[in-house]
Order: structure tokens, then C-alpha cells, then sequence
């Protein structure tokens, strides 16, 4: 890694990632011209609504997607490496090995036909030749290290015998088991309930902050990404329509999606207004996305733009400050002038 | 405005008074025999009045859904009475129900398997005046898309099918199903969790909207604490199958008295990283036991920082320390850790403040004797709070 520092080249970057799928009705853009980088030891979240396509960049990002359905362009330099261009077999090297992923379902993920040990000393004798007694010892360090309550006996057991939590305890002790550099976690705690999800979080947490992995945290849940995130790209309609530091995006956002969103969510104290702020209208179709800007059927500031803009012409990533950018068609005066109303009514001013 | 609707006053929409539902556990092989019991609503007892909300949350398993279920004596309650606007309902043969239960009606968690697939919007919305033999002036047809313009959905879409619809607009269908009789309570259960954040924000506008034209009371099941505050007047917390807490929305969020209210609400991280960076957490340990073996004593106890000998051996009684505010605990958490502490920056006070009882919550000493009293709580019992559980 060394080598490539002196480039100054991010630990992965992502550079104009593109997945379409075709299908009978059309092409569907899951993935539009996404660009991001990370860095050893930092959480980038990437939020979204269902459909916005964080999933399938994750998904991209590991080389999960079927070449053979999929149309992959763009770049994944991983470590010096382009998973785009990679063979499967280089791939498969890499995964489980120096990059995991954490999925949402932990019922799904563990086969429920093999012991959760034969499936940890699996993912290392897949990458590492250990003799067996070793094998057992690490993955039961490993479970150990997550928290699962007398370890060398629960190595035996299936996963119906695990609740919720205990399973995605077993995800992340697999995924993190040959101490990736890379870990993407998909909604690692959708499926929990919120008292497992704060431990599984700090679980997370601590074994990044130990292992110094880079974390690619997808959720569409804001309170998370206000925890743990420190970059977040906020994803709509295929693209990332604003990119930035984590207090950018809570205290100055630009993008009206992004102040839609902050306005939709529940809060547990009272703020100013009663009565929460909904985004109107639904989001689009990938199948049809529109032509200009994405989020231009459902803004209610496009009428502040001069011309037929948002509806015809594609806004581009811009920058508005240092590692902050927004897809954007309204001049910056009136971009502050929402986004100030918008976090009034949240109770917070933008200083 | 609905949130501020005091309730208390008349016939309660709904009643209910010490619901148990109990599933038997059967051993295996060709003779089963009832083993044991899982008692997922074990004695449960809260009233919603016209107008009003109440919410019911809890984690999963707690017989938040089961409670909703029962009430509509969707799922049979072991013993307990219901009552529907007045009317008891609990002996009622399932012919005698029918008329009964256009005073309520449910709105269920998916979209997508509450709908008929192969039925039209029009054939489900006007199911329920089929079903209760109602004939509403002006026909069914033009009700129909009457209820379909009232919840945001075009009346020209009558002819369609859901699956050409999103899953903000199925809710929407079955919300006007639900309201299409007028009932007098609706059970929601967990309506917006399968929803988008802005889409979810829709639908609990909509629902609040429909309760002031209409009068409607709500049961509210959910998990999320943020979304039932956003539509309650009161909110009852559940844990494997009893009420530990209820209280008006105000005194739940603000001043929670069970510990298990605290854990909850503190294990909610807020979207607001400055204030999350300061805000309380108390990591709970371990998981949700067992229903079908629930622990003795309180059944919180083996997760509670608060726990003692005596709530392993002895069940707290659900009080009522303040009015309106009933919790049920041997160690309620009397500091108000509330708003200012569990849910804000308050970088000047530590984590609850041992068993300083008096000094804790100056200005409401009556309060603190009152409760002491009740619990047989002093200032001198010691308190552990347990140092391992806090970050």
C-alpha cells in the first residue's frame, strides 16, 4: 500500500461507476456516473431511499455484479487494482480476504444446513493455508471478539439456534475474519431491533477502529449516519447528489433533496414545527428516470431556477466547498437561502 | 390540533382490561401434549378515547402485534375483556362479532400482502360495505372514489391493480379500506415501517388528518420510538408480553421513569452528530429472552442496570406515581434524566447520579416521597448503577 501512497491515490476510489440492466421493459440505470473515495480507518455512508441504487454500488464495488445481466463501467481502484477489469478468480481473492461485506439479512446470509464454525474456518481456509486446530482457534477468537457468550461451545451449533442479533454478530465476526482493509456493511442493522442495533454499531466501530478498515456504510436511517459516518453521499435516482463531511451534510446541506429528507425524518424531541415536512410525490422509476435533474419532479424550488433547466439539462457535481459537492441547478444564493429555512425548522441554525 | 386532545372524557373507543393471550407449546411425535405456555400479551389493560392515539411499542417478540391482533379477536385472547365504544365483545360467537366490528377495522404492516393482487383498487376499498351490507347514498362507486381523492390516490386509478402502484399508495389503499365505514378505532400495526423515510412522513401526515376530520382512535404498534411520538397522545411500552410503562407522549419522552424506557430511548441514535456525540448510552446486554420462558420476578431484570434481588424474585405492580403516568418497576428512575440528559448535550451532568434521590430532582421532593414511598425507595437505598453498562 506503501507504494502508492507516494501517488496520493485514495485507499479505494470510485470513479464514474456506472450499472445498467437490461431488461424486457428497457434499460434500468441502477448505478449513474457514481464517484467517491475512501480512506483507511474512515466511514463513508452512503444513504438513499430504496431503489436510489446504494445497494447496487455496493454490490459493484465488491464485483457482486453478474457481468453476464449487468453492464459494469467506470473504475474501482482498490489498493492500486481495478475490480472492474479483475477476473472472478482475482476477485475471489480478494473477497472475504481483504475486502468483506456485512449483509442486511442475517436469516439469508448463514446457511442453515452447516455449523456456524464450518462456516468461519471456511472464509479462512479459503484464503490461508492453516491447519484445522488453528482454523478453530481463530474463528473462535473471533466470535469471542463479537460477543457471542461461551464461544467454543456455540462453534458447534446451526444458525437457528442464534437469534437476530447473535446471527449478524456471526456475519461480522466472518466478514471481519481475515481482518479485511475493506468492509461495505449493507443496512447491517435494518432487520434488528434498536437496543442489538446499538451493539452491533459499536461492535463495528471498535473492531474498525482495531483493524483500521476503511467502512462503506450503506443505511437509508440518518440517526446511524449522525453516529458512526464520517463522509457521507447522499444517493437519489441512481446518482450521488451530495457528497460531503458528515457535518456538511447535517448542518449545511444544499442539495433540497437532502433538506427533504432531514425534514421527513421523526425526531424524538419536539422541534419546532409539530407536524413533520414530507418530500412530495414518489421517486422515480429507474426504469424511467427523468431527463434533467432526478429530483427535479418532486423539488419544490425548481420554479426559482430561471428557464426550463432542472427539466432538460443534467446539473453536474459542484463543488461549494472544501470535499463538499451538490448536483444542483439553483444559484448558490437561493441554495442557502432554502437551506436556512429548512434547518430553522429543524431547530438548528447553519453557523 | 389531535396531540393535544385530553383524553379521559366519555365512552373510551376502546377498552381493554387484562388481556392475556397465550399460544400452547406442543411436544413432538404423534400424540403432541400441550408443554408449556408462550405468553406473548400477559395481562394487559389500557383504554384509547375517540380522537386519541395511543401508541404500543416494544422490540420484536414483546406482543406489541399480538395485542393489536387480539383486540380485533384476530387472534383469540386466553382470558381478559375487551370493549368496543361501550360494548363488551368478548363473548360474542364470530356471527355476533360481524355487526360489531364496523365500529373498528386494522391497517397492516405490508403493503404488499394486504392487498389482493388480483382484486381491483375499487373491489378492495369497497370490500367493507360489501361485507357489512352498507349502502352508502350516492352508491359504492362514487364512496369509493370519494375515500380514494380524501387519501391522495387519483379516483380515475379505480380500475386498477396494486401491483401498479408503490408502496406509499398501497398504505394509502388500505387506509382508505380501514376508514371507509367510519369505525371508531383503527388498529395500526407498524403502518409506515416498510416505508421510505419522505413516503413514511406522507402517511403519518394523512393519518393524523383523517383522525381530526374523523374522530378516529388509533392503537399505534410500531417499534420506532421517533414515529409513534410523531402521532401519540400516549404511548404504553411493552417487554415480553406486559406494559412496563405508560404515560402521555410529554412524560414518556421527556421524563421516562423505567429503565427500559431509558435503554430504548437512548439506543435511538438522533440525525444530529453534534448532539449524538454527546447524548447517554445505556448498552443493554444480551437479548430479548425467551417468551415461552420468561425470567422471574420482573421480567426485565436479567437486562436491567437497575436490577436487584428482590426483581428476581418479585413482580412489580404497574403504579401510578404521577397522574396519568404508570410504570412498573421496584426502581424507577426518579432523576428526569428526560429530554435535557437522554436526549440532548447536557456535558454537565454525569450519568445518573448514584441513589441521590433528593438532590437529583430539586423542586419535585413531593414527588420523590411520594414515589419513595410507594417503591420503598429511600435516599438512603443504595442504587448500583451498574458501571459496566455505560459507555
Amino acid at each position: 500500500m506503501t507504494e502508492y501512497s507516494n501517488l496520493r491515490r485514495a485507499f479505494l476510489e470510485v470513479s464514474d461507476l456506472s450499472v445498467q440492466f437490461p431488461t424486457e421493459d428497457g434499460i434500468v440505470r441502477a448505478v449513474d456516473g457514481v464517484s467517491f473515495s475512501i480512506e483507511r480507518g474512515q466511514t463513508l455512508a452512503i444513504v438513499g431511499e430504496s431503489g436510489s441504487g446504494k445497494s447496487v454500488t455496493a454490490q459493484a464495488v465488491m464485483g457482486l455484479i453478474n457481468k453476464r445481466n449487468a453492464d459494469v463501467s467506470g473504475q474501482v481502484i482498490f489498493d492500486g487494482e481495478d475490480l472492474v477489469a479483475m477476473s472472478d478468480e482475482d476477485l475471489r481473492k480478494l473477497r472475504g480476504n481483504k475486502m468483506s461485506m456485512i449483509f442486511q439479512d442475517p436469516m439469508s446470509s448463514l446457511h442453515p444446513f452447516y455449523r456456524i464454525g464450518d462456516q468461519l474456518t471456511e472464509a479462512i481456509n479459503a484464503h490461508q493455508k492453516v491447519s484445522k486446530t488453528d482454523a478453530r482457534d481463530r474463528a473462535i477468537e473471533m466470535l469471542h471478539k463479537v460477543g457471542i457468550p461461551l464461544p467454543a461451545k456455540r462453534f458447534d451449533d446451526y444458525p437457528h439456534q442464534f437469534s437476530g442479533g447473535m446471527r449478524q454478530r456471526v456475519m461480522i465476526a466472518m466478514a471481519l475474519i481475515n481482518s479485511p482493509s475493506l468492509l461495505i456493511a449493507d443496512e447491517p442493522t435494518t432487520a434488528l431491533d434498536v437496543t442489538v442495533q446499538a451493539q452491533i454499531i459499536e461492535l463495528i466501530s471498535q473492531l474498525q477502529r482495531e483493524f483500521d478498515t476503511a467502512v462503506i456504510l450503506i443505511t437509508h436511517d440518518l440517526g446511524i449516519v449522525a453516529d458512526v459516518a464520517d463522509e457521507v453521499a447522499v444517493m437519489y435516482g441512481a446518482r450521488v447528489v451530495e457528497h460531503g463531511a458528515v457535518d456538511d451534510i447535517f448542518y449545511h446541506p444544499q442539495m433540497p433533496y437532502t433538506l427533504g429528507l432531514l425534514a421527513s425524518v421523526p425526531r424524538l424531541t419536539q422541534v419546532r414545527s409539530d407536524r413533520l415536512d414530507p418530500i412530495p410525490g414518489n421517486p422515480p422509476s429507474p426504469l424511467r428516470l427523468p431527463t434533467g435533474c432526478v429530483f427535479q419532479p418532486r423539488c419544490v424550488y425548481q420554479d426559482e431556477v430561471v428557464g426550463d433547466l432542472c427539466r432538460t439539462q443534467r446539473p453536474d457535481l459542484e463543488s461549494v466547498g472544501p470535499g463538499h459537492e451538490v448536483r444542483c441547478h439553483l444559484p448558490a444564493a437561493k441554495r442557502q437561502a432554502a437551506a436556512e429555512v429548512a434547518l430553522a425548522a429543524l431547530g438548528r441554525s447553519s453557523s | 390540533m389531535s396531540q393535544s386532545v385530553e383524553p379521559a372524557a366519555g365512552v373510551p373507543a376502546l377498552r381493554v382490561s387484562d388481556l392475556r393471550t397465550y399460544f400452547p407449546v406442543r411436544s413432538k411425535g404423534l400424540f403432541p401434549k400441550t408443554i408449556g405456555q408462550v405468553k406473548a400479551v400477559d395481562g394487559v389493560s389500557f383504554e384509547v378515547y375517540p380522537g386519541e392515539t395511543l401508541g404500543l411499542v416494544g422490540e420484536s417478540g414483546c406482543g406489541k402485534s399480538t395485542t393489536g391482533r387480539s383486540v380485533l379477536r384476530l387472534i383469540e385472547p386466553t382470558s381478559g375483556r375487551i370493549e368496543f365504544d361501550g360494548v363488551d365483545v368478548t363473548g360474542l360467537s364470530s356471527k355476533e362479532m360481524v355487526p360489531v366490528r364496523r365500529k373498528a377495522a386494522m391497517i397492516f404492516q405490508d403493503p404488499y400482502n394486504a392487498l389482493n393482487p388480483r382484486h381491483t383498487v375499487g373491489a378492495i376499498i369497497s370490500a367493507p360495505f360489501a361485507v357489512q351490507g352498507v349502502k352508502p347514498p350516492g352508491g359504492v362507486k362514487a364512496a369509493v372514489q370519494e375515500l380514494m381523492e380524501r387519501v391522495g390516490l387519483n379516483p380515475e386509478h379505480y380500475n386498477r391493480y396494486p401491483a401498479e402502484f408503490s408502496g406509499g399508495q398501497r398504505q394509502r389503499i388500505g387506509i382508505a379500506r380501514a376508514v371507509a365505514l367510519r369505525p371508531k378505532f383503527i388498529v395500526c400495526d407498524e403502518p409506515v415501517s416498510a416505508l421510505d423515510v419522505s413516503i413514511q412522513a406522507q402517511v403519518i401526515n394523512l393519518l393524523r388528518d383523517l383522525q381530526d376530520e374523523f374522530g378516529i382512535a388509533y392503537l399505534f404498534v410500531a417499534h420506532d420510538l421517533a414515529v409513534v411520538r410523531q402521532i401519540s397522545n400516549r404511548v404504553a411500552v411493552m417487554y415480553l408480553g406486559q406494559v412496563m410503562e405508560l404515560a402521555t407522549r410529554e412524560d414518556l419522552y421527556a421524563r421516562p421513569l423505567h429503565p427500559y424506557t431509558h435503554a430504548l430511548l437512548s439506543a435511538i441514535p438522533v440525525p444530529d452528530p453534534r448532539a449524538q456525540k454527546q447524548r447517554e448510552h445505556i448498552m443493554l446486554s444480551g437479548d430479548l429472552p425467551s417468551p415461552a420462558a420468561p425470567p422471574t420476578g420482573c421480567v426485565f431484570h436479567t437486562r436491567c442496570f437497575q436490577a436487584q434481588e428482590i426483581c428476581a424474585s418479585e413482580k412489580p405492580a404497574l403504579v401510578e406515581p404521577t397522574t396519568g403516568h404508570h410504570v412498573a418497576c421496584h426502581f424507577p428512575i426518579l432523576e428526569f434524566l428526560g429530554t435535557k440528559e437522554i436526549l440532548g448535550p447536557d456535558p454537565g451532568l454525569t450519568p445518573r447520579a448514584g441513589g441521590s434521590l433528593a438532590g437529583a430532582a430539586a423542586g419535585s421532593n413531593d414527588l420523590i416521597r411520594e414515589i419513595g414511598t410507594d417503591y420503598g425507595v429511600g435516599p438512603d437505598t443504595p442504587i448500583d448503577p451498574g458501571p459496566s453498562i455505560w459507555r
